[in-house]
């Protein structure tokens, strides 16, 4: 199949790269732009590990076509630490065993920063059924709703703080 | 069971030593990974991530027959596609192997027969996956189809046709043993009873498919290709080092196996896996280096999970429910290869000892061959399917006798330190304290028997060995070796065999290092797995890395330790005894050594002190100088102390490793050297379910699970290995299940196979109970394994609890559960697939294969829309 000229937003980049029109962006991510980071887990859309952000809503970038994805903002993993360093989830996911092999962890981090970006304060349910759209086959997730709770109060008190220079 | 000393209370001696030794810096806090970043950020690298320049995607042709003799493999149209580099075949590499030393019984790829659906035919090399695939298509493979193997009974009584011509009947080998007096004991009891059980196959569906990158660089020397770098998803890079070796007709020394991240291993790489052989051969062929990556679909063909097991067990009992006997009969359906097998088949009959006291004891163990992926290690190896079957069979006796099912497990306890009647050493013994706490935090005495209509508590118990006291192969070489360097600039490189795969292996590593030397934790950096840079460790599986492997990372950082402390008692005047390290710095043992006091200031000392190297010379300015202007002292941060040793001995570094005690190796019955183990973790559970009644659907409320893991290095990670496995175990009780019709899996996926999410897992609170083992790393034993087999029988007596019913059928799907209680109240069976195909399994799916399966493998139902028409 001919190549086509295409150019992604990834991480806030823009890529310019020929792929396949029937390249998945998962393959393109992980081959043309050696962004590993996303995993490929399964064979049929349903473990999760490819999760990236498609401006901001959680899609399994191996359901996805390199090309649909023009003129969105693409978000992988490697888009989640802030200024060189551990966003609050990330920081949480390692703190309190979030992750044990890791390979399931870009995904959910993906799946989590939609969830925190969308819901103010989940509850337990609202956590489980966010982080059902992926799989892990190490956690049981149980330290992973800690983490998320731990991250969520870190934030907030992250904000607080702010809040409270911008006050003085 | 023989008692080692009068019994006179280990318990309370250990609680002594406990609150002595709680005294630690780095260990028993809860600390990230020391890997937790990398994985979190996806800048960590797995295999399938790497990429060489030229490399070369290898993609495999798989048996669509469970059972077939090759007639004649043509691969010439595969090999003429444009941009095939090559085809490889069995006669490519004609050399049997097997993980197991009797199981030399698989070749890379087939090279007379197949037998199972997904044997590996041939391997097409390619510039791109899509034109490996398409060329796949293109080869030709003539098959005479024999008669299959799928009911490991039935597979028993065959005389022809064998999968294996070496193993008559398709027994790959069966075990007799009888310990103490089994007739006497059962002729002593008041009750026996017996039962069957059956707890069907599960496969460990890790995360990470497997994936293999192999290259042989070429040699300066004679101008050829030369050695052989394989960078691979493996738990036991060495194993996979030298069946590469044996394969290849390399040696060993010739051959770098470099184990990157792993995506969870639970046993599924536990062994040398085809494709890790399969790309090292087309690598030699292709020129080039290859890289195969499984689909879901070939991770699941690939196996070596756990096998469908048929237990007939008996119990006998006094009427106080001490055990007098026990005698079981366990089949396993092994599948197409030995694998593990001969080890699987022992642990199920020796882990019958060494949680309680049994003494008297009939094993008959038959791990049969049949036409379908083969079995292997899965996380409790051995164990979990015969522990279901003893503790569902415990608790029917306990409410026979009408014992409350707690009390009964609490009267068959072991009185340890003691040998079991079938050669099992049991050191440190946290059972029955991991029962009080059960019971206690679960509100056992006040809810149980009081519970809503369907809901019900169920208690259970289980252990498992840390590390197998005997390597697969007999020898007394050490089971771990670790290396330590640590130079001028007081960076501490541990250098370790031992394959993290998620459970935390580096992590651990580094923290008894750090925790034995009394350096800060920062200084610890990791090189591990690289069969080139770090000396041998067997490997990551029967949970045995944090005692081994941590035993040998202590033993090296003592080494090393032992040379500092001369050359700073020197500095210091004083003996090399009086030092203590601590804190990252050493001092006088007389010395008030108050953290608060010293450490900051040690803080500073260290970021003041940065190297800067001058005409080839490091100097410390500061720091030099500082030690010139002060005479002796009573304390020196560990950087100096490192200088100040390496002025007087040149290299610091130092080995440990370690080979299990020979009083833990055994008893020498034929068989006897899989059980035994230097020490053996204990896990005690309380399952809460409710059933509906209308559904048949089992809800798993909350597990509380209480772990002996000797002593919990990192109690975040303790609680995180527990919780997997009882979460674990919970899939293998609700819905995992492998579902074959002739042979063919009919559920490879993932949502098919039916792995939890997150909304369908309980509420699981880990409970650590440290029990210090004797000769574990600072007490420490296994955490990872032990936990799983409880939770299936603890939730089977849960249901009894909530509904009246005994399932001895595992999974306890809505099915099954609806058929029990149909049977129970004398209705007919549903039948649930009543007009649909004839021909399929009795749990259905909507398609035969997975949706990327596309018709290489067996034949679809005439309806199913993915049908390929024959010749197509
Ligand atoms: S790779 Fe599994 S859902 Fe995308
Ligand atoms: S951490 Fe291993 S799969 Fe989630």
């Amino acid at each position: 199949m001919k190549k086509q000229l295409i150019e992604l937003r990834v991480n806030g980049r823009p890529r310019e790269l020929a792929v396949e029109p029937s390249k998945l962006l998962l393959e393109t991510l992980r081959q043309d732009l050696q962004l590993t980071g996303s995993k490929r887990g399964c064979d049929d859309s349903s473990c999760g590990a490819c999760t990236v952000l498609i401006d901001g809503v959680p899609m399994l970038s191996c359901t996805l076509l390199a090309a649909s994805c023009e003129g969105q903002e693409i978000t992988t993993v490697e888009g989640v630490s802030e200024h060189g360093a551990l966003a609050a989830i990330q920081k949480a996911y390692g703190d309190w065993g979030g992750a044990q092999c890791g390979f399931c962890t870009p995904g959910f981090m993906m799946t989590v920063k939609h969830l925190l970006a969308t819901t103010a304060n989940p509850s337990e349910a609202e956590i489980r059924e966010a982080l059902s759209s992926n799989l892990c086959r190490c956690t049981g997730y149980s330290q992973m709703y800690q983490a998320i709770k731990a991250a969520i109060e870190a934030e907030q008190k992250g904000m607080d703080s702010l809040s409270q220079q911008v006050a003085k | 069971m023989v008692e080692l000393r009068s019994t006179g209370k280990p318990r309370a001696a250990v609680r002594t030593w406990t609150s002595f030794m709680t005294d630690f810096s780095i260990i028993g806090k809860p600390i990230a990974m020391v890997d937790a970043a990398e994985k979190t950020t996806g800048a960590g690298k797995y295999t399938d991530d790497l990429s060489l320049p030229g490399m070369l995607i290898g993609k495999i042709l798989h048996s669509p027959h469970p059972h077939a003799r090759i007639k004649r493999i043509d691969t010439s149209r595969a090999q003429k596609l444009n941009d095939v580099i090559a085809v490889v075949v069995g006669a490519d590499a004609p050399n049997p192997y097997g993980i197991l030393p009797v199981g030399h019984d698989e070749h890379a790829l087939a090279i007379d027969k197949v037998r199972y659906i997904g044997d590996n035919l041939a391997c097409v090399v390619a510039v791109s996956e899509a034109t490996a695939e398409a060329a796949l298509e293109l080869v030709e493979v003539e098959y005479e189809i024999l008669p299959a193997y799928f009911d490991p009974e039935e597979s028993m009584k065959a005389e022809s046709n064998l999968i294996h011509d070496n193993k008559p009947h398709n027994l790959e080998k069966d075990y007799h043993h009888t310990f103490g007096d089994p007739d006497k004991g059962f002729a002593q009891s008041d009750y026996v009873t017996e039962s069957r059980y059956l707890a069907n196959e599960v496969t460990h569906a890790a995360m990470e498919p497997h994936s293999t990158l192999a290259s042989f660089d070429i040699d300066s020397q004679t101008g050829q290709a030369g050695r052989l770098t394989v960078w691979s998803s493996t738990q036991v890079p060495y194993y996979l080092q030298h069946k590469l070796s044996l394969v290849l007709d390399m040696p060993m020394s010739q051959i770098r196996v470099i184990k990157p991240l792993v995506g969870g291993g639970f046993g599924g790489k536990s062994e040398v896996i085809p494709l890790e052989i399969i790309a090292a051969v087309a690598a030699r062929k292709a020129k080039a280096p290859v890289k195969i990556t499984y689909t879901r679909e070939e991770v699941f063909w690939a196996h070596r999970g756990r096998p469908r097991t048929i237990i007939d067990l008996k119990t006998g009992v006094k009427n106080d429910g001490r055990i007098t006997a026990v005698k079981a009969r366990v089949v396993q359906d092994g599948g197409a290869y030995c694998s593990y097998g001969v080890v699987t088949i022992l642990y199920s009959g020796a882990l019958l000892g060494a949680l309680y006291d049994i003494p008297n004891i009939h094993y008959d163990g038959y791990r049969v061959l049949t036409n379908k992926p083969a079995c292997g290690a899965m996380r409790g190896h051995g164990t979990v399917n015969v522990r279901f079957a003893f503790e569902s069979q415990l608790d029917e006796i306990a409410g026979r006798l009408q014992i409350d099912p707690a009390e009964i497990r609490r009267r068959n306890l072991l009185k340890p330190p003691c040998i079991t009647v079938n050669g099992l050493r049991v050191q440190s013994y946290g059972l029955p304290e991991c029962i009080d706490k059960i019971v206690e935090r679960s509100g056992w005495k006040s809810r149980k028997g009081k519970m809503p209509k369907s809901r019900g508590l169920g208690i259970a118990c289980s252990h498992y060995v840390s590390g197998a006291a005997n390597s697969i192969i007999r020898s007394d070489m050490p089971h771990s070796t670790v290396n330590i360097k640590i130079d001028r600039d007081g960076g501490v490189v541990v250098y370790t065999g031992a394959s993290e795969i998620g459970q935390g292996s580096d992590t651990m590593t580094a923290q008894v290092a750090a925790e034995t030397l009394g350096c800060a934790l920062s200084r610890i950096k990791i090189v591990a797995a690289d069969t080139d840079l770090t000396p041998i460790d067997i490997g990551s599986y029967s949970s045995r890395v944090t005692f081994m492997a941590g035993n040998a990372t202590m033993r090296a950082a003592q080494e090393v330790k032992k040379q500092i402390a001369s050359a700073a008692a020197k500095k210091m005047n004083c003996a090399p005894e009086d030092l203590v390290f601590r804190d990252d710095s050493v001092f006088k043992q007389s010395t008030d050594h108050v953290g608060a006091g010293l450490r900051p200031a040690q803080e500073e000392q260290n970021s003041a002190s940065v190297s800067g190297r001058v005409e080839g010379q490091i100097l410390r300015g500061s720091l030099q100088q500082k030690r010139k202007d002060e005479g002796p002292k009573d304390s020196m941060s560990f950087e100096e102390a490192v200088v100040a040793t390496i002025d007087f001995h040149g290299a610091l570094t130092g080995t440990g490793s370690y080979a299990p005690p020979l009083e833990a190796r055994g008893g020498k019955h034929k068989g006897g050297g899989v059980g035994p183990s230097p020490a053996y973790s204990y896990s005690a559970q309380v399952a809460e379910v409710s059933v509906d009644e209308d559904t048949g659907e089992v809800t798993v409320h909350k597990v509380w699970a209480a772990h002996d893991c000797g002593r919990a290095l990192n109690p975040v990670s303790v609680e995180g290995q527990i919780i997997g496995s009882v979460w674990m175990g919970m899939g293998q009780a609700l819905t995992e299940e492998m579902v074959w019709k002739d042979g063919l899996l009919m559920n490879p996926g993932l949502l098919e196979y039916r792995s939890p999410s997150s909304v369908e897992s309980p509420e699981i609170e880990p409970i650590i109970v440290e029990s210090i083992d004797p000769e574990g790393p600072f007490g420490a034993k296994e955490c990872s394994e032990g936990s799983l087999a409880a939770t299936i029988p603890a939730i089977a007596n849960a249901i009894y609890d909530a509904v009246g019913i005994r399932l001895r059928e595992s999974p306890f799907t809505p099915e099954r559960v609806l058929a029990a209680l149909r049977a129970k109240k004398n209705a007919k069976t549903l039948d649930m697939t009543e007009g649909v195909d004839p021909t399929a399994p009795v749990r259905l799916r909507e398609h035969g294969g997975a949706l990327w399966f596309k018709g290489k493998g067996p034949e679809r139902h005439e309806l199913d829309p993915a049908r390929r028409t024959e010749g197509g």
